[in-house]
Formats: structure tokens, sequence, C-alpha cells
């Protein structure tokens, strides 16, 4: 080995404490590079793996009821390469111990066959046999939630009547990724159930022998969703189609894409940033290093070493230390990866697992390194290369603190002397006080944006649960009933307040753009559920006109003025042409108001309610519920602390939950940060603080001058930290928004409080053990160290 | 001090035509700053060094003689005039040119050492003999130096003269044709530095290698062929020794 490699692994060893430092900040920037990008590449992979051996079909098309030979019609379309006919419904689970019923959704499978698309990965037990209408599987996270196993018998009540069921297997399905009772917004394991039975008992429970309500259809590889969408929908109009649809808009792989796109976005937003501060440290600290080597550099260029060798002998250096906190970053980030993988595929409830890395992470993560901390040594090495041997070799001029005089001077009455050795090196060392400032200030925007993020979380379930929805109980009936059964609901014990509301299944279009959704029409003056603009004043959606949810207008670009086209799924399906009266601050989901009455009167239906917001009397809850599941009409009770608590469950378990690995990296990041100033400023310091010992000061008195140093740059980098963590959190806030719920970056005083109160906590841990530092050191080996 | 003949005027050596010169300045001029900082180093020194002579550079600090050593060393560039090694004009050298002029010819001992911290005595030596083009082994370079048996030890674990002559060790190991010295002596008590200026000396006389040190104390001029009296960045005086002390018998 060359004694430039042994000079170079001892000085590594030297400055391991730093060289970690720096290694660390740069890890966890790679880690979360790495992590991110490995984490959407192996859900997208898993979920398209899924989706193909299960057969998920391309296209839904709901109808009323079409003959069974139809099936062969839409086979023959151009593009269509499997079809499956079904028969699914409605249905009611009734659990005992339940106060609610539990909705169910009814789905056929063929008798003797495996089904050609949208088949069912068995978790437990069999298929249901072949001329047993009272078996059924049952979909898996349902039955988990209320503890059901194959052998158990389940009561539920199918198209009016009561029946009762032999559960003889658990199955999951691509189809149920997401399960979201009617009425509701937030996907619920609990609140939902699937019934899986064989196509004949299906049938006749649901009057449909001989025929089918539901045509899946597989398309050719390269064909077209819309052609395809439109002969299927010419095909199933006479018998009651209902629009078919692409599997884009399909509910469960709605939820599970937006939730990978909303990983995504965060995988491509937020880690580019905090690579980006760790590459700009690394800039900073390697350039230190190198300015500190100066002597040595004059040394081996004496000898006759060329720029190229001792460039190449610092490049090592720098690289031994990028690469060193990349590689771990890579490795870090391939565990973490895995680790969040697994809770993913729990929550997305895949039943296996493709594990897949993006190998364009690792290269841009080690490229981005070394190349910053290159920069850093490089803009250092030319500097010293331009200067002669003799020069580089001779300890530097004493920085000139002349044009400080005055200032010194004026102020020599009200500071004492270490005060004043801080202020001018402030004053006149001013580019390198600016990039610790800044670096600390980018550390400490980091925090910033993550602690508005999470304080964003809590605002979407303040304001969705507390503000826009001041209800207690949510009341969806089995199909628009008339207003009257409101005055039922109003007799109830117990019950303070009924609103009504209608709810329509739409498709809305501006243009091209198309969003599967729907419209709630709400009362005039509503008290309970209200559409809200910024100031969280309600708006009152007009006799002629649509309230648009900020998401919902965002995804349609359609801005007040605009005209909105909403074709109706419902009923007679009318096509209405609706003018956009206002946008509404909403952050669960994306609907769309309109007002109660108007709805009606363009469906035709006056005087016609889907469902009802309740406030009730706490005490009289039981009683309540207990009357809601005894009214024939009504399908679904929710409660809004249990859609709070789902909501919760949601961020905290899907996409959202990386907010706190996110937020856990800022927090090392920052710390990183300010530690390294603080090293940095001993390194170059020692020497004169040790001077400072030699003539009498005290350990305390020279720290002073050290830590107030340090001290003055972090409260200088508090404020420009929380004008760049003001703008960043905008940017992270759109990366963790997503189709279910939005996060908004909203100015909170407490949350620059919080993160502030990180970087304090940063900057007096790592002054403490720089301070150790400084006490321990031998004052006659300083004092002896040229440079 | 065993002066024998004393050159006329500063101009001029006295280097007899016959005899190669190593080194050979005219209207060399150094000055460090601008307008009325500026300090004048070198005021136009003209010089000429004959090759494989020990020669002394003596006068007060700042007298400029460190500032001539680094120049003809190839450390610093002149302000203005010329400076030859042989037949090459060192101040028409690019960086580069430089570079390979002190890998190839030149070895330095410096006032403080200047020893690697993180490198051992012997690593220190062969930083230097691997880009060297025919080094001695370094064992060999630290037994001349009578360091042998420490060339484990890192600088820290070294004496100051010890350490010095690690550092000698280190220029001597290229077999270089000039070695330079400035205050080779300058750190240390007079025992070492006897022992150190004998070394210097057995290098001479073993290598052939030109020698010039720059030194603040007078009796170390006895050991040398020639001395060079500096002062105010000018050449005073040049003095040629007929009779050279060895090392081992200078007062100091």
């Amino acid at each position: 080995m060359s004694p430039l490699d042994h000079k170079l692994l001892r000085d590594l060893w030297r400055i391991k404490g730093q060289a970690t430092a720096i290694g660390a900040v740069i890890a966890m920037g790679v880690m979360m590079l790495v992590m991110m990008t490995g984490l959407t590449a192996s859900l997208t992979e898993t979920r398209n793996a899924y989706y193909e051996r299960y057969r998920l079909a391309d296209v839904f098309a709901p109808v009323s009821r079409a003959p069974e030979h139809l099936g062969d019609r839409l086979a023959e379309i151009p593009g269509v390469s499997a079809v499956q006919t079904r028969v699914q419904g409605r249905a009611l689970i009734d659990l005992p111990g339940e106060v609610l019923p539990v909705h169910a959704q009814a789905v056929s499978l063929p008798e003797h066959r495996r089904p050609a698309l949208n088949d069912v990965y068995l978790t437990d037990g069999r298929l249901p046999a072949p001329g047993r209408p009272d078996e059924i599987v049952l979909l898996q996270s349902f039955a988990a939630a209320h503890d059901l196993h194959p052998g158990d018998h389940l009561r539920a009540t199918m198209n009016g009547a009561r029946r009762s069921f032999d559960i003889v297997g658990l199955a999951q399905s691509p189809e149920f990724l997401y399960t979201t009772a009617p009425g509701e917004l937030v996907p619920d394991d609990a609140r939902f159930g699937v019934i899986w039975m064989g196509r004949r008992g299906l049938a006749a429970a649901y009057d449909m022998d001989g025929a089918f309500n539901e045509a899946l259809l597989g398309l050719a590889r390269g064909a077209s969703d819309d052609a395809v969408i439109a002969a299927a929908d010419r095909l199933l109009k006479p018998y009651g189609g209902l629009g078919a649809y692409p599997l884009a808009d399909q509910t469960s792989n709605r939820f599970a894409s937006e939730e990978i796109a909303g990983l995504e976005a965060s995988s491509t937003s937020v880690p580019p940033i905090f690579l980006a501060v760790a590459a700009f440290l690394l800039y900073i600290v390697v350039s230190r290093i190198v300015q500190a080597e100066r002597g040595q550099i004059g040394l081996m260029k004496a000898f006759g070493y060329s720029n190229g060798e001792v460039g190449l002998h610092y490049f090592k250096l720098i690289l031994a230390i990028a690469s060193g906190g990349a590689l771990a970053g890579c490795l870090f980030g391939i565990g973490a990866g895995r680790a969040m993988i697994g809770l993913y595929s729990d929550y997305f409830k895949f039943p296996f697992l493709v594990f897949q890395l993006d190998p364009a992470a690792f290269v841009i993560g080690v490229v981005v390194s070394i190349l910053a901390a290159s920069g850093g040594g490089l803009m250092v090495l030319r500097r010293v290369f331009a200067l002669t041997p003799a020069e580089a070799m001779r300890p530097p001029a004493p920085p000139d603190f002349s044009r400080t005089g005055q200032v010194g001077r004026a102020l020599g009455r009200i500071l004492d002397q270490p005060s004043r050795m801080v202020l001018r090196r402030i004053t006149r060392q001013f580019g390198r006080m600016a990039g610790a400032t800044i670096g600390i200030a980018a550390g400490m925007a980091l925090s910033v944006s993550m602690i508005t993020i999470m304080a964003g979380f809590n605002r979407t379930i303040d304001l969705t649960f507390s503000v826009t929805d001041r209800s207690d109980v949510t009341v969806t009936f089995t199909h628009p009933v008339s207003d009257k059964t409101l005055l039922e609901l109003a007799r109830l014990p117990g019950v303070e307040r009924v609103e009504p509301l209608r709810h329509v299944g739409a498709v809305l279009r501006n243009g091209l753009i198309t969003y599967r959704g729907g419209l709630i029409g709400l009362p005039e003056m509503a008290e309970l559920y209200r559409a809200l603009d910024r100031d969280q004043a309600p708006i009152e959606p007009p006799d002629h006109g649509v309230v648009l949810s900020r998401a919902l207008a965002d995804v349609l670009n359609i801005a007040p003025g605009d005209t909105l086209r909403v074709e109706v799924r419902e009923g007679r399906q009318p096509v209405l042409d609706l003018p956009v009266s206002g946008v509404a601050e909403t952050l669960l989901g994306a609907p769309a108001y309109m007002n109660m009455a108007a709805l009606n009167r363009a469906l035709g239906e006056p005087g016609r309610v889907s469902g009802a917001y309740l406030a009730i009397d706490e005490n009289s809850e039981t009683a309540i519920y207990a009357a809601l599941k005894d009214l024939p009409t009504v399908v679904g009770v929710s409660l809004k602390s249990q859609a709070r608590d789902a909501l919760l469950a949601q961020m905290n378990t899907g996409a959202g939950s990386i907010r706190y690995v996110m937020g856990s990296i800022a927090f090392v990041i920052t710390f990183g940060i300010v530690y390294n100033a603080a090293r940095i400023a001993l390194a170059e310091r020692a020497r004169d603080l040790a001077s400072l010992r030699v003539i009498g000061f005290s350990k305390g008195e020279a720290a002073f001058v050290l830590l107030g140093e340090l001290a003055v740059v972090t409260v200088m980098a508090l404020p420009l930290g929380a004008v760049m963590g003001y703008y960043l959190s905008f940017g992270i806030a759109q990366g963790f928004s997503n189709d279910l719920y939005q996060i908004p970056a909203v100015f909170d005083p407490a949350s620059y409080g919080q993160a502030m109160i990180v970087v304090l906590l940063a900057a007096v841990v790592s002054g403490g053990l720089v301070k150790r530092d400084l006490d321990r050191a031998d004052l006659i080996e300083a004092l002896k160290t040229r440079e | 001090m065993h002066r024998t003949a004393t050159d006329s005027g500063p101009m001029r050596t006295g280097a007899s035509d016959t005899t190669r010169l190593a080194f050979a300045t005219h209207g060399l001029t150094k000055v460090y700053g601008e307008g009325r900082a500026a300090v004048h180093a070198l005021r136009g020194v003209d010089l000429e060094i004959p090759q494989g002579e020990i020669v002394v550079l003596l006068g007060p600090s700042g007298s400029g003689k460190s500032t001539l050593l680094n120049i003809i060393g190839g450390l610093d560039r002149a302000t203005d005039g010329t400076a030859y090694f042989r037949d090459q004009n060192l101040s028409e050298m690019s960086d580069a040119a430089l570079t390979r002029y002190r890998r190839e010819h030149v070895g330095f001992v410096f006032q403080f050492y200047n020893l690697m911290p993180s490198l051992t005595a012997h690593e220190n030596v062969e930083l230097v003999t691997e880009i060297a083009a025919d080094p001695m082994d370094p064992d060999e370079a630290l037994r001349l130096v009578g360091l042998d048996k420490r060339s484990d030890h890192f600088p820290a674990q070294l004496s100051g003269g010890e350490q010095q002559r690690v550092a000698i060790a280190r220029a001597i190991a290229k077999q270089p044709e000039v070695l330079f010295c400035d205050e080779p002596t300058g750190a240390l008590d007079s025992e070492t530095g006897r022992a150190v200026l004998q070394v210097l000396h057995d290098v001479n006389a073993r290598l052939g290698s030109t020698v010039l040190m720059v030194t603040h104390n007078a009796s170390t001029a006895a050991m040398a062929d020639r001395v060079i009296h500096f002062s105010d960045g000018s050449i005073r005086e040049v003095v040629r020794n007929t009779v050279k002390l060895p090392p081992s018998e200078i007062a100091w």
C-alpha cells in the first residue's frame, strides 16, 4: 500500500467522528431515496402481479338484468379477450353483539369451475360445493375483524329474505383490497363484508335465474378501454345498463392506486429534498476538511506530487466518506424498505409479495453524494493549487479583522473581549458563517415541513369531523325514500336534529377529463354537514349550480364560472350541465355539492332523500342504534367516531404512515448538520482556543468563544429555516395528499416552535459534545500543531 | 571562521568557469503584497552556485534567504529576474514542469520538519521514494540518519531532533542533486544539531549533492564551501572557505 493510502486511512480514522456524522447524513438521504423507490416499485409490481394472477377484469359493466346469452355477444366485442358474467347484490349481515347492521356485497362464483375473471385467493377452507346454496366464502379481512372462521354460521338478509349460511372458506380478492360501506368515505374492514357463493343459489336469491347483473370483461393487450366500454354500453342499454367503467374507476383499485401514487409522489418529491440538504452539507464539510489540510497539500506539492496526484488523494478521502455513507444508506434503505413493505403488504392485503429494488436509486444516491462531496473538495483544492507550495505551507495570513475596528471599538464599551471575538469572526468570515447558517437552516426547514405535515394530518381530521361534519351519526337508506322518513327518525328519543342528504352516483366531465364520483344534495341552511370555504364560512349551493371540493376542482381542472357536465347514473339517468358556483375546502374525499331540492328536481324525484345526518344525545346512543337497526329502510348507520378512527387508522397505516419515518430522518439530518457545524468550528479554532487557555482564560471562557459562535449561527438559522420550511412544506404536503384525503400545508405556529426546539436541542447536545472535546484538548499539543 | 578568500562584490560567487553551475540567478526580485503594503523580500539578486558544494546562507530574519531558497527550490515564483537550474530557466517553467523539477532533482528539509503526522517515519520517507526516479531504500535512508530502529514510530512519538532526521532521511532518500535546508537545526539543541549537520555533510560527500542551507547560526558557516551573507533582500558578501570544519568541531 502506498504511503498516501496509509495517510488516507489514518486521516479517516483521525476524523472518524466527523466522517461518521457526514456519512450518517448522506446515509439518511440515500436511505430515504432507496427505501421509497423500492417501496413504490415493489407495491406496484406486487399489485400488478396480483391482478394478473387472479385475472382482475379490465372493464366492469353493471346492468339491471341481462339474459345470460348476452355474455357471448359481449365476448364478440373487438378487443375483449375474456368475459365473466355474474350476479351480485347488497346484503346485510346480522352479527350477534353488533348494535348496527353490517353491509355486505354478495358475489356469485361459477358452479363447476374457477371464474374466468376476478378469481379469489383462498386463505382458509374451500370453495362452496356445487349445488350447495347455503355454503359461502367470506372476505378474509372482514372475517378477521369479527373473528369468524370456517365452520361458523352467518345470518344475512338478501333481497329482503333472512337466511343462514355456513362459512366454508375465507378468501382474499384483488377486487376487494379496500372495502367501503355505502355512504362512507373511508375504507373499513369491519364495516363491509364480501360473501361469495354459488351462482345458482345467489341467482335464486336475487331473481336472476338465467340472467346476470354484472359483466366482467378482460381486454386483449393494446385494446382500447373506451371503445370496449362504448360497445358494452350499447349492448347492455336495453337491459338497464348502468354504464360500464374501467378498472381505473373501480373503487378498490382506485384507493389502492391512490395510496401507491401517494407513496410515489412522496418518494419523488421528498427524498430528493433530503438528499439535496445532505449533499449541501457534504459540500460544506468537505471543503472545510480540505481547507484544514492546506499545509500538507503544500508539502506534497513541494516533494513533487502533481496537482492530479494530490487531487486524487483527497478524492479518495471524499469517495471513502461519501460512498461509505451512500452504501450504508442503500443497506438501511433496503432494510427499511423490506420492513415497510411488509407492513404495507399487510395493509394492502396482498397475498404475496414481489420485492423489487430500483437500481437507479442506488446510482442516483451514490453519484449525487460523490458529486456534492467532490464539488466541495474541488473548490478548495483549486484555491490551494493556485498557491505556490511555499505559500501553501505557510499558515494562512491572519484573517483581516481591521475593517471591523470601528464596530469593535464602539462595542468595546458594551462587550467583553470574548464576545468581540465571536462578533468579529461572524462579521468578517461571513462566507463561512453563512454556509453554516444555511446548512442549519436547511435542517430546520426539513423539520419544520415534516412537523407541519404532521399537523396537517391532524387538521384534516379536525376540519372533517369537527367543522365540516358536525353530526354524530349518518344514516343511509336502502333506496331514495320519501322525506317523511325523516320525521320517523326525528321522533326517536334522543335524536336532537335530523338533516337529510341526497346522494347520487354520477360521472363528472369537464371536456375530456372525467371523474367517477357522485353528487351530494344538501338542504338549505344546513347545520350538521356543510360545504365550507377557505375561511370556514358555509357555502350555500345555489338553486342552479354545483359547489366542488378543492380536490375535485383540481382533478377536473375547472374553476367557478365554468360549466360541469354531470351524467347521473341512477334513476332516469339525466345529463345535467351545471355552472360551478364555488369551491369548498374539503380535505376528505372529493365531493360535489348541490342544493338538494334542485338535485331532486333535476332527477324528477321531488322529496326524496337517500340518507340523513343525525345529532343525538350521547346517553340514548344504544337505544337509537337498536331502533335504527330495526328500521327496514335503513341500510347503513355510520358513527362519526368510527369513521374518524377509521380515517386515523388509514392515515397511520397507509401511505400517510411514511410521515413518521420521514420525520425521524429529518430530525437525524437536522442533528447531523448542527453537529457537523459545531465540529468544524472546533477544528478551525482549536489553536486559538488553546492560546486563550494558555494566556489564562478558563475552560468556560474559551468554550464561550466557540459556543457563542455556534449559538449565533443557530439563532440566525432559525428565521431562515422557518421561511425555507414554509415553502418546503407546500411541496411535501402535495406529496402526501391523495384522492382519499388532502393534507394542507397550513401555517401552524406550533410546528415552527417544535422545529426550533429540535434545532436548539441539537445545538445544545452538539455544543456539549464539542465542549467535552475542547476541555480534553491537550494545550501544548494544540499549540504545537501548525495549521 | 576560516575565511581565505573574499570576492570583491556581491555580484559574483567566484565559481571558476570549468566548474559546472547548479544554480545561476540574475536580477532575482520578489515582492510580497502591493502598493504601500509591498514588502521587497529580494531586491535583484545575482548569484552562481557550483554543483556539489555546501553553501550556507546567513542573515537576519527577513533578509530574503528563505525566499531565495523557495524560488530556486521551485516552491515559489520570482516577481522578476531569472533563475537557472543548470540550463533550465525556472522562471519560465509551468507549474507542471516545476513539479517535475522538484520531483526529480530536489530534496527539502524544513525548519519545522513538516512530517505528515499520520504517517510513520518509514512511511514519511516512502512518500518521497515512491515518486522518485532512482531512490535509495527508505530503510537505508533512515539508517544514514541513525533512525533505522525507530522507523515504525509516528512523528508524535519522536523528539524534535529525531523528527528533523526523518525529514533529512526523507530529503536524501531520493538521492537528490540538490538539497535545500531551511534552518535545519533551528529547533534543535547543539548536540542534535551537530548530528543533523553531520548527516548533511555525509550526504554531500557520499552523493555529491549540492547542499544549500539557510541558517541563523553563523558558526554553521564553518562547514560550508561557500557562505553567502544576506541583508535586506540583497547579497552583502560571499565568502569561500578553503578549509572546512567537520560538523563535530563546530562551536554552537
